[in-house]
C-alpha cells in the first residue's frame, strides 16, 4: 500500500503536466466544446459509483451510490452529446464564387 | 474477471481520454476526439461493470436509465442556454464525487488509512463546495437569483473564518476518522461555503468562475481516485483539472485580474459613484444611414458580447454578415476572451447561426486588422472595447486587455442607451468623433440593417 501511495503521486503529477501542455494548445475557438468535453469526462466519478452502488454494502451506501450514478450518467449522455452538437455547427466558408 | 483484466481496460481508457482532449484542440479533428472520448468512457464503464465486488446489477441500470432521460434534454439546450447547462453538470459532477465519497466513509470508516482519509476529506470538501458553488453559478446565469454581486461587511472575514473551522475539522478527523458527527459537519461545512463564495461573483466574472469550478471538479473526481487507488480516475481527473486552471488563467489575463481579485474583490460594487461627471455627447444616426455606411464599407469588424446573446440576435447578425457579403464587404468578427459568460461563449453563439468559423478572429489577429478596418459594428460588447483600459490610469479596468475598435475608421455602436454596462464604467468609446451610436435593441436593430441593405438593392461601390 506505502509503495502504491508513492506511484499515484507520480500518476498525478504526470497527467496533469500532460493536461497542461495538451490543453494549452487548444483553439480558443473550441473553449466551449473543452469545457463540455472535461465535463464529460469528469464524469469517470461513475467508476466508482458503480462500485458503491452494486456492492450493496448497506442501504445508505446503496442509496448514495445511486444517486451518483445518476449524476454522473447525466454528465456522460449530456456531455458527449452536446460536445458533438456543438462540434457540428462548426463549418468553414464556402469557397468563393467567381 | 479478473482485476488484471480490469486494469487494462483502464489503461485504455486513460489514452482514449488523452487523445480525446489532444483531438480536440483544433476544428478538423475535434469531433474525432469526442468520439474517443466516448470509447474511453464505454470502456471505464464496462471495466468496471466486470468488477468481483460489483454483484448487484439493478439500481445501476435504473440509474442509468435516469441519467440517460435527464442527460439527452440536457444536451439538446439552445446554445444560449449553454453556459448555465454548464454550470448545472458541473453541479452533478461534484455530487457524484462527494456522495461516492460519503458511502465510502460511512463503510470503510474503521479501516481507514491516514491517506486514504486525508485524500476522502479533500474528495467530500471539494465535492460539496463545488457542487453548491455551481447550483448557485447556475441560478445566477439562470437569473433565478440576482446576477449582481451581492456584498456585505466582513464578508471576506465570515469566509475565512468558516473556511478555517473546515480546515481545523478536516486535520482532526484526518487524525481519528470515527468521529463520524464532525464528518457530517464538515459535509455542512463545504455545502455552506460554496453557496457564500458564489454570492458575491458578479456576471462578468462568471467565465473564471465557472472554469474553477471546472477545475474543483476534476480534483474532486482525482481525490476519489487516490481513496479508491484508482489510476484511471486520477489521470481523468487530473486532466480535467488542469483544462479548468488553464481556462481560469486565461480568462483572469483576459481582465487583468488575479483569481484573489475575482473571488474576494467583488467587481463592479465600487465605482458606480465615479460616473456621474460632464456630460459628454454622443453623435446617433438612423439605420438607414448606417447601413449606406456598413454598403460602402470594404471591410467590416463585428464586435458581439454578452448583450448579443440576451438579445438573441445571432441569427440576426448572421443575415447581416450574409447580406454584406453578397455585396462584396469583408465581414470579420472579433472575439474578447471573455465576451459572454464563459469561455468561448461567442463562438458557439455565431457557430450555431452558420457563420463559419474562420470569419471569427482571436483578439490578437483582430487587433492586428482593427486599425486597416473601415467600420467597426459592436453588438453587446462593452467593457472590452474601452480605450480607457489603455489610456486611464484611473479606470478600474485600466491594463486590460481590450479589442481596439477605436483604431477603426468609423466605429458604430448597437446599444438601448448610453448607460455604462454591468461594471458601472463609463466607455469613453461613445464619444468620440469616429463613433455612431445605434440606440436600439440588438437583434431589432441588426434586422432593420438588413432590411435598409436589402430595399437599396443594387450595390455598387
Amino acid at each position: 500500500m506505502e509503495a502504491d501511495l508513492l506511484s499515484y503521486f507520480y500518476v498525478f503529477l504526470l497527467a496533469a503536466f500532460l493536461g497542461l501542455e495538451i490543453i494549452r494548445r487548444v483553439s480558443p475557438l473550441l473553449h466551449t466544446p473543452l469545457m463540455s468535453l472535461t465535463n464529460a469526462i469528469s464524469a469517470i466519478t461513475v467508476v466508482g459509483s458503480i462500485v458503491i452502488a452494486g456492492e450493496r454494502q448497506t442501504t445508505l451506501s446503496t442509496v448514495l451510490g445511486t444517486i451518483a450514478v445518476t449524476a454522473s450518467m447525466i454528465n456522460i449522455v449530456g456531455g458527449y452529446l452536446i460536445t458533438y452538437r456543438m462540434l457540428r455547427m462548426f463549418k468553414k466558408a464556402a469557397p468563393k464564387k467567381p | 474477471m479478473n482485476t488484471h483484466t480490469v486494469d487494462i481496460i483502464y489503461m485504455a481508457s486513460a489514452a482514449c481520454f488523452i487523445l480525446a482532449l489532444k483531438w480536440l484542440s483544433a476544428v478538423p479533428t475535434a469531433r474525432r476526439g469526442v468520439i474517443t472520448g466516448i470509447v474511453g468512457m464505454l470502456l471505464a464503464v464496462g471495466g468496471t461493470l466486470l468488477r468481483p465486488e460489483v454483484k448487484h446489477y439493478e439500481w445501476i441500470a435504473v440509474a442509468v436509465v435516469i441519467g440517460t432521460v435527464i442527460g439527452v434534454p440536457m444536451a439538446m439546450m439552445p446554445m444560449t442556454a449553454v453556459p448555465q447547462r454548464t454550470a448545472l453538470s458541473h453541479a452533478f459532477g461534484a455530487l457524484a464525487a462527494a456522495l461516492v465519497g460519503t458511502a465510502h466513509y460511512f463503510t470503510e470508516h474503521e479501516h481507514l488509512t491516514r491517506f486514504t482519509m486525508a485524500a476522502l476529506v479533500l474528495e467530500i470538501l471539494l465535492g460539496f463546495l463545488t457542487f453548491t458553488a455551481s447550483l448557485m453559478a447556475f441560478g445566477k446565469l439562470q437569473e433565478l437569483i440576482p446576477t449582481r454581486p451581492i456584498t456585505y461587511r466582513g464578508q471576506n472575514i465570515v469566509n475565512f473564518t468558516l473556511f478555517g473551522a473546515a480546515l481545523v475539522i478536516a486535520v482532526m478527523l484526518i487524525l481519528n476518522p470515527l468521529q463520524s458527527g464532525l464528518f457530517l459537519g464538515l459535509c455542512g461545512l463545504a455545502l455552506v461555503i460554496g453557496v457564500l463564495l458564489i454570492v458575491p461573483i458578479g456576471g462578468a466574472d462568471m467565465p473564471t468562475v465557472i472554469s474553477l469550478l471546472n477545475s474543483y471538479a476534476g480534483l474532486a473526481a482525482s481525490a476519489m481516485g487516490f481513496v479508491l487507488g484508482n489510476k484511471l480516475l486520477i489521470i481523468a481527473g487530473a486532466l480535467d483539472g488542469a483544462s479548468g486552471l488553464i481556462l481560469s488563467i486565461i480568462m483572469c489575463k483576459a481582465m487583468n485580474r488575479s483569481f484573489t481579485n475575482v473571488l474576494f474583490g467583488a467587481f463592479g460594487q465600487v465605482q458606480t459613484a465615479a460616473v456621474a461627471g460632464e456630460q459628454k455627447s454622443a453623435r446617433s444616426v438612423a439605420p438607414e444611414e448606417a447601413a449606406a455606411l456598413l454598403e460602402n464599407a470594404s471591410t467590416v469588424m463585428i464586435v458581439p458580447g454578452y448583450g448579443m446573446a440576451v438579445a438573441q440576435a445571432q441569427h440576426a447578425v448572421r443575415e447581416l454578415y450574409d447580406t454584406l457579403t453578397k455585396k462584396g464587404v469583408d465581414v470579420k468578427f472579433a472575439i474578447h476572451p471573455v465576451a459572454g459568460r464563459m469561455p468561448g461563449h461567442m463562438n458557439v453563439l455565431l457557430a450555431e447561426a452558420d457563420i463559419p468559423y474562420d470569419r471569427l478572429l482571436e483578439m490578437d489577429d483582430a487587433n492586428r486588422e482593427l486599425a486597416q478596418t473601415d467600420v467597426a459594428l459592436v453588438i453587446g460588447a462593452n467593457d472590452v472595447t474601452n480605450p480607457a483600459a489603455r489610456t486611464d490610469k484611473t479606470s478600474p479596468i485600466y491594463g486590460m486587455p481590450i479589442l481596439d475598435v477605436d483604431k477603426a475608421r468609423t466605429v458604430m455602436v448597437i446599444k438601448r442607451s448610453l448607460n455604462p454596462g454591468f461594471a458601472g464604467i463609463d466607455n469613453s468609446l461613445y464619444y468620440l468623433d469616429k463613433t455612431l451610436m445605434l440606440f436600439g435593441d440588438a437583434k431589432g436593430f441588426t434586422t432593420q440593417l438588413v432590411k435598409n441593405l436589402a430595399t437599396e438593392g443594387g450595390g455598387f461601390h
